[in-house]
């Protein structure tokens, strides 16, 4: 009987010891954290792709609850909802970011782009790009080996097999930006989405003058500048012989589109083209190219004329 | 026991099918395309511009920067254009395309086959004339002669060591040209031991060129302090910090220059290259070109003008064969495949190497058996089979941490890998991401210090 009195005398003293150590620690080293960061971290769709550029859903929910405000941040996976949620949880005022979609820039399928040379090294683009210019003449286009549809954390981006180009499926893409990163040839970019999910780009990014582009692809933007004289909003800016639709300013009037020579400039998810419009275009694509211009706007052609005339 | 390097390497099939094939002068392109950037470091910035006559010999581009080296006319005519051209990396790069008329030299060349011997120059005029004539390394790396010249601060050069080893297979340019030019070579070596200020030269050579050894041996005797050292046949025997090894036993620690050993690395062909820069005031314009191959009509070594389009040459040795599967700049295990034959020839083209069809697929790649025998192959000693997994899985800290920048991409670990992994391409883009990273915390460093003086 005194035995056991003893043991719980004894532990019981120990515990009270211990209880006191622990609660004088638990005082002392207590480390402050923000309860926002785990409630925004809670909303998060806990992909951790670092597609907002911290490193993880946690990382991104430290730095929203560190403020001072949402301007910068956003949450590429969860989109305008989820920064929604995030503002309601800090109190700030949600900041609307226009959604984005990755577009690959490059259009150079093996009926586009004839093969040169074959390629039977290492499945990488990264390698690809490193031993030389590719398997066309094109040292700008994609190489095909598919380093983006490996980075893509979402299923999102696929290879074409018939054309060899990387396709986007835009109901999966959460424009993280990985394989943005992941393209060595700076082909993806980040667009917005655009309404109705409608977007005009140029999809080509090849930088070689005008009659080597032709050359080596038949849909390569060859640097004419066409469009950027076309476009009534000055969004297409040329630089180092090709064009580039700023989406900012860009009001999709699909003007540029219709008179691109090479079909360069791409259009998504429009309408097709009304009967009328259908036939300028084929007329456009034909001869008269000049004419027709200049019926619409002679101050264009007859600067064009004289840049023939300099030729 | 002959000597060579301690760890690693592997032993490639010789196919030095092109040996003791006299080198004969190629003949003259009828457009030259002059790159550039034919060497490591800075393009040459061109000093001619469209129109402008020039001459054999005749400065046309002057060195862009510390490393870089000047370029001279090939030929003679008229400049067509500045351009652009394909270049053996596959990517379009700066050139000089010069319409050939004639062959005109300039007069300060002296063409006479006469040896000459004796020079007034000291090792500063030595070293000036040699950067003034754009000799660069010959062995293919192309680094600036001048430069390795030069030791920096805190380091003095010991002795002199000529690479002669060739140990690419299938190369032999540089065997033909000690078999035709020994005596030049011998009195480059006596301008390059004066210019870094020593007396000891050692000349090693793979014992697979006899006759090479032999005669150097014989030419080498009346120089005082040059000695000729046989060495096993391995690859990559050539590798800069491997003759080191082999020769005076010494290693170049990780991450340092070969130049901490005291000793001075130049290609045999560099000697040669440099006795004519200094004897004969002629720049570099000219070099051995080995062509090559099982299913060529006629291997041969060139004398070829630098800007000869490959397919040229590969003319003059009876044309492209039918069953080609690639042509490969340089020897097959560190030369590069060309994606189009128009590729002009340049400082560094050592050989140019046709590989039929069915020898130039690349097998089916395996997974990693972890047998170990890249590691067993690797002269760096490093651990190719653990960097390639790392590589595909973008782990470039471990990578890093793995000593991939000591990687000098000689290819055995590939050559010796049973299930064909592609090791050397993914050790490659390891080192040229690794070396991004390094460069770039290398700036950012700068800038903090930058800030905290400020």
């Amino acid at each position: 009987m005194n035995v056991i009195l003893i043991a719980v005398i004894a532990l019981g003293c120990i515990g009270l010891v211990a209880a006191v150590i622990l609660y004088a620690a638990s005082k002392k080293f207590a480390v402050y954290e923000d309860p926002n960061i785990g409630k925004i971290n809670e909303v998060l769709p806990q992909a951790n792709c670092g597609g907002c550029g911290y490193p993880g859903c946690s990382g991104f929910a430290a730095a929203c609850a560190a403020g001072p405000d949402l301007r910068g941040k956003f949450c590429t996976v969860g989109g305008q909802k989820v920064m929604d949620d995030v503002a309601k949880i800090m109190g700030y005022e949600a900041v609307a970011a226009e959604p984005k979609v990755a577009v690959v820039r490059c259009n150079g399928s093996c009926a586009n782009r004839p093969r040169t040379s074959q390629y039977d090294g290492a499945t990488s683009c990264a390698i690809a790009a490193a031993t030389y210019g590719g398997d066309t003449d094109c040292s700008y286009g994609c190489l095909g080996c598919g380093d983006c549809v490996e980075a893509c954390q979402f299923d999102a981006i696929h290879m074409n097999p018939e054309t060899g180009l990387p396709e986007v499926d835009e109901s999966k893409c959460t424009a993280c930006g990985a394989c943005v990163e992941a393209c060595p040839r700076n082909i993806i970019e980040l667009r917005y989405l655009g309404k109705k999910n409608r977007r005009i780009y140029v999809s080509c990014v090849n930088e070689d003058k005008g009659a080597k582009t032709r050359k080596e692809c038949s849909v390569g933007c060859i640097g004419c500048g066409k469009c950027v004289k076309e476009c009534p909003f000055g969004a297409i800016t040329l630089e180092n012989n090709r064009a580039y639709i700023d989406y900012e300013k860009c009001k999709l009037c699909r003007k540029c589109v219709a008179v691109c020579p090479t079909h360069a400039i791409v259009e998504i998810n429009f309408p097709a083209r009304k009967p009328k419009l259908a036939v300028t275009e084929a007329v456009t694509k034909e001869v008269p190219a000049q004419e027709k211009v200049a019926e619409a706007n002679p101050q264009v052609t007859s600067s064009d004329q004289s840049e023939k005339i300099e030729k | 026991m002959l000597k060579t390097f301690s760890i690693g390497g592997v032993h490639p099939e010789g196919n030095k099918i092109s040996a003791h094939q006299n080198i004969r002068q190629a003949e003259l392109p009828k457009q030259a395309v002059i790159l550039l950037g034919q060497h490591i470091g800075a393009p040459a910035k061109a000093i001619v511009k469209r129109g402008d006559e020039v001459l054999v010999g005749q400065k046309i581009a002057e060195a862009g920067g510390f490393v870089s080296a000047a370029i001279h006319s090939p030929v003679s005519g008229k400049v067509a254009k500045l351009d652009t051209t394909i270049d053996a990396s596959g990517y379009s790069k700066p050139c000089i395309v010069i319409d050939v008329e004639g062959d005109q030299w300039i007069d300060s060349i002296d063409r006479t086959p006469d040896l000459v011997t004796e020079t007034t120059l000291d090792s500063k005029g030595i070293i000036d004339t040699i950067k003034d004539a754009g000799v660069v390394g010959m062995g293919g790396a192309c680094f600036p002669t001048h430069v390795k010249l030069m030791p920096p601060p805190g380091n003095t050069a010991e002795c002199l060591i000529i690479n002669a080893v060739e140990c690419e297979p299938y190369l032999t340019a540089d065997h033909q040209l000690m078999l035709e030019h020994a005596q030049e070579i011998l009195v480059g070596v006596k301008l390059l031991m004066k210019a870094i200020k020593v007396n000891k030269t050692y000349i090693g050579i793979e014992k697979n060129k006899p006759d090479a050894i032999e005669l150097m041996t014989k030419v080498a005797s009346e120089y005082a302090g040059v000695e000729i050292v046989p060495l096993q046949i391995k690859y990559p025997q050539g590798g800069e910090k491997q003759l080191i090894d082999a020769i005076i036993s010494k290693k170049v620690g990780s991450g340092k220059l070969p130049i901490s050993t005291g000793a001075v690395v130049q290609n045999v062909a560099t000697a040669f290259a440099v006795y004519q820069a200094v004897m004969k005031h002629k720049p570099l314009f000219e070099r051995v070109v080995s062509v090559t191959g099982h299913s060529v009509a006629k291997p041969s070594n060139l004398w070829a003008r630098f800007g000869t389009p490959l397919s040229q040459m590969i003319d003059e040795c009876g044309g492209l064969p039918e069953d080609t599967g690639k042509v490969i700049a340089g020897g097959p295990m560190m030369g590069k495949a060309i994606s189009t034959l128009e590729v002009p020839s340049a400082k560094g083209t050592s050989g140019i190497l046709i590989m039929p069809e069915e020898e130039s697929r690349r097998m089916e790649v395996q997974d990693c058996i972890r047998c170990g025998k890249c590691i067993e192959a690797c002269p760096m000693g490093l651990e190719p089979y653990l960097i390639i997994a790392q590589a595909m899985n973008q782990e470039w800290d471990k990578v890093e941490k793995d000593s991939i920048m000591d990687c000098i991409e000689c290819g055995s670990c590939q050559f010796t890998c049973p299930a064909q992994r592609p090791i050397t391409d993914y050790c490659r883009l390891g080192k040229s991401t690794v070396g991004g990273i390094l460069r770039a915390r290398a700036a950012e460093a700068r800038a903090t210090a930058e800030k905290a003086n400020k």
